[in-house]
């Protein structure tokens, strides 16, 4: 685990903002897809990308690296836009997202674009695929140094295969693989409290013998601590329930259901309207105290 | 009559061995294991049923123990697969690709992951089990998905053989296989390759009417003697065995419908979506043929005995003889 320090932690908060400026550029130009949960899963993916996976973005394919199973595909553009800012293709592709010809696909494809691990967007899969790449590992190695990251939503929990999978994984007691939940409280139709009631999600997850978490999924020292603690767990798989606010940075936005599924332009009647929707929304996210200043917008 | 020369010699006597094609991917699975430390299987409660407990016993640590879990199994798999293995998933045809259809659509085909999925007890000849059990609609929901390889073996020979390529294959491979043994018609030493047909049975030339029989999986034996009566009826009958139905082996089936008034298609498969709709579809666009389907006619399966269940259903020799003369008329 690297210890980060508050000018990292400084940089990292600047750079997850400027990765949520490209998000709400990319949903506005496409005209479609989700904004909350790439919003509000901004500061956990750049904390990943710039501070904790072994990866190589001149190189996607190194064996050694970490893999990052994202299997909530639908929030794909902080995926895609974390890729780019860190170097896995050109920031000006992101506005190709979701139009004919992109390797940016409305759900992510695997082989269409460099850092994907698997195709998702059907729910429930993530943690299957990822703990069948732990299974493969421990076979060629059993003292490996990977880790396996599967990024899951609160909603997609619904699915039966989540159990399945979770069950197995305690089964295995596969020590490399980390689940992040991004416990938003939100899914399409509404509240995950009011569609299916998910708690005591803590003591579900503890009962299929995991190593359970609770964080503030916008601190990023405290997601840093918890995915450390999770790497120094040896004998069962861990989970880390991240506590985030959908749509956090556009404190018009946040914590509304309705932005689950819309993008910037095209969100619900009653709020801002229209093109200029995403101009006041990058500049909310311009006036979020001491993360981001002008200068790295415009 | 004639016989291709590599089949079983007492063909056309009356009894004939029959052995279930899932002893044949056993086989063939342990012997893919010992030949390629890549290849890993995976079941789901099912791994003597599957006969996937040969290569278990052998290579207890590249065995997942699945549970009762299809839908996993299929991800697991693409998962293992993106490590470089070789995962053979198995469990009956009903529950996988049956329930695991979405994750097998889009963890292993749309990844192009090396999974083989296994779909054992296809067919009505499951028997006693029931509707619930007999799968008559995967090779229908396979051969749909882009990326796939469909394959349906004869016999255990054929399975064994099919088990065998499709670890050597790159990317993703369906093979459905039999509960119930069936006539054991090729031999180990009979050709097999991943998109070939191949003539079991060339017509009298000398008859006049002449009607091709064009066939997969388990009901080669049942085509090749109604070609036989057929021939006795003066008619002139040939069996083309298509064991892949996809990629289907297109130029051979062109080739095979000019040499014929008119084709019959045997499976035992619903008759919409399995290898008669493949042949239709194929040569209506290049050689519009009149085709007559023998399988499942839109219904389900029901309890009973194997070979009860193959006539109730029309798929017997007097069935698929009749529907040679249909498709002459």
């Amino acid at each position: 685990m690297h210890y980060l320090n508050s000018a990292e932690i400084t940089s990292l908060e600047k750079k997850a903002n400027m990765i949520r400026q490209s998000i709400i550029e990319m949903l506005s130009e496409a005209g479609s897809g989700h904004t909350a949960g790439p919003l509000g899963m901004a500061d956990i993916f750049t904390l990943l990308y710039f501070g904790v996976l072994k990866h190589d973005p001149e190189n996607p394919d190194w064996e050694e690296r970490d893999r990052v199973v994202l299997s909530n595909g639908h929030i794909c553009p902080v995926l895609y836009a974390t890729l780019a800012h860190a170097g896995y293709f050109p920031n000006e592709e992101l506005l190709t997202l979701r139009k004919l010809g992109s390797r940016l696909q409305g759900h992510p494809h695997k082989g269409a674009l460099p850092g994907i691990e698997t195709s998702s967007g059907p729910l429930g899969s993530g943690i299957s695929q990822a703990l069948g790449m732990a299974l493969a590992e421990r076979i060629d190695n059993p003292y490996s140094s990977k880790f396996f990251y599967c990024l899951t939503g609160d909603g997609e929990l619904n699915e039966g295969q989540i159990w399945e999978s979770l069950m197995h994984a305690g089964k295995e007691k596969l020590h490399n693989l980390i689940v992040i939940i991004d416990r938003n409280g939100i899914q399409i139709d509404g509240y995950t409290k009011d569609i299916m009631p998910l708690e005591p999600l803590a003591e579900k997850l503890a009962a299929f013998n995991f190593d359970v978490q609770e964080v503030d999924g916008h601190s990023i020292r405290a997601v840093n601590d918890a995915i450390g603690k999770a790497q120094a767990v040896y004998s069962q798989p861990s989970v880390i329930i991240a506590h985030t606010v959908p749509a956090k940075g556009v404190d018009v936005f946040e914590r509304d259901f309705r932005w689950h599924g819309n993008p910037p332009g095209k969100g619900p009647e009653d709020k801002v309207e229209k093109p200029e929707q995403a101009a006041v929304a990058l500049k909310k996210l311009r006036s979020l105290a001491g993360t981001i200043e002008a200068a790295d917008i415009d | 009559m004639s016989f291709a020369s590599h089949l079983q010699p007492n063909l056309a006597s009356s009894e004939v061995e029959k052995v279930p094609t899932r002893n044949g991917y056993g086989e063939g699975l342990l012997e893919a294991g010992k030949r390629d430390d890549r290849v890993v299987a995976l079941c789901c409660d099912l791994t003597e049923s599957t006969r996937t407990n040969l290569f278990a016993e052998e290579f207890p640590e590249r065995f997942v123990q699945m549970g009762i879990a299809e839908q996993s199994m299929a991800t697991v798999g693409s998962g293992m697969a993106a490590m470089g293995k070789i995962p053979f998933i198995a469990s009956y045809a009903m529950f996988s690709p049956g329930r695991s259809w979405e994750q097998v659509r889009t963890t292993i085909c749309y990844n192009n992951s090396n999974v083989k999925i296994i779909g054992a007890h296809a067919g009505v000849s499951v028997g006693p089990d029931g509707a619930t059990h007999q799968a008559i609609e995967d090779i229908a929901i396979m051969r749909v998905i882009p990326n796939t390889v469909v394959i349906a073996p004869a016999d255990v020979h054929e399975a064994r053989k099919a088990t065998l390529a499709a670890a050597q294959y790159e990317g993703p491979v369906y093979i459905r296989l039999g509960r119930s043994g069936t006539p054991v018609v090729t031999t180990p030493e009979s050709p097999f390759e991943i998109g070939k047909s191949e003539r079991m049975f060339s017509r009298n030339e000398s008859l006049e009417q002449k009607v091709g029989i064009v066939v997969t999986g388990s009901l080669l034996y049942n085509s090749l003697k109604a070609a036989g009566e057929l021939e006795k009826e003066n008619i002139g009958a040939s069996v083309l065995h298509m064991p892949t139905i996809k990629p289907l082996d297109g130029a051979a089936l062109e080739e095979f419908a000019a040499e014929h008034d008119a084709l019959v298609t045997v499976e035992e498969h619903q008759i919409a979506g399995g290898l008669g709709s493949a042949v239709a579809e194929h040569l209506s666009e290049t050689k519009p043929t009149k085709i007559v389907r023998v399988g499942v006619k839109d219904s389900f399966g029901e309890s009973g005995e194997p070979d009860e269940l193959i006539a109730h259903f029309g798929m017997d020799i007097p069935a698929i003889v009749a529907a040679g003369k249909r498709a002459l008329e």
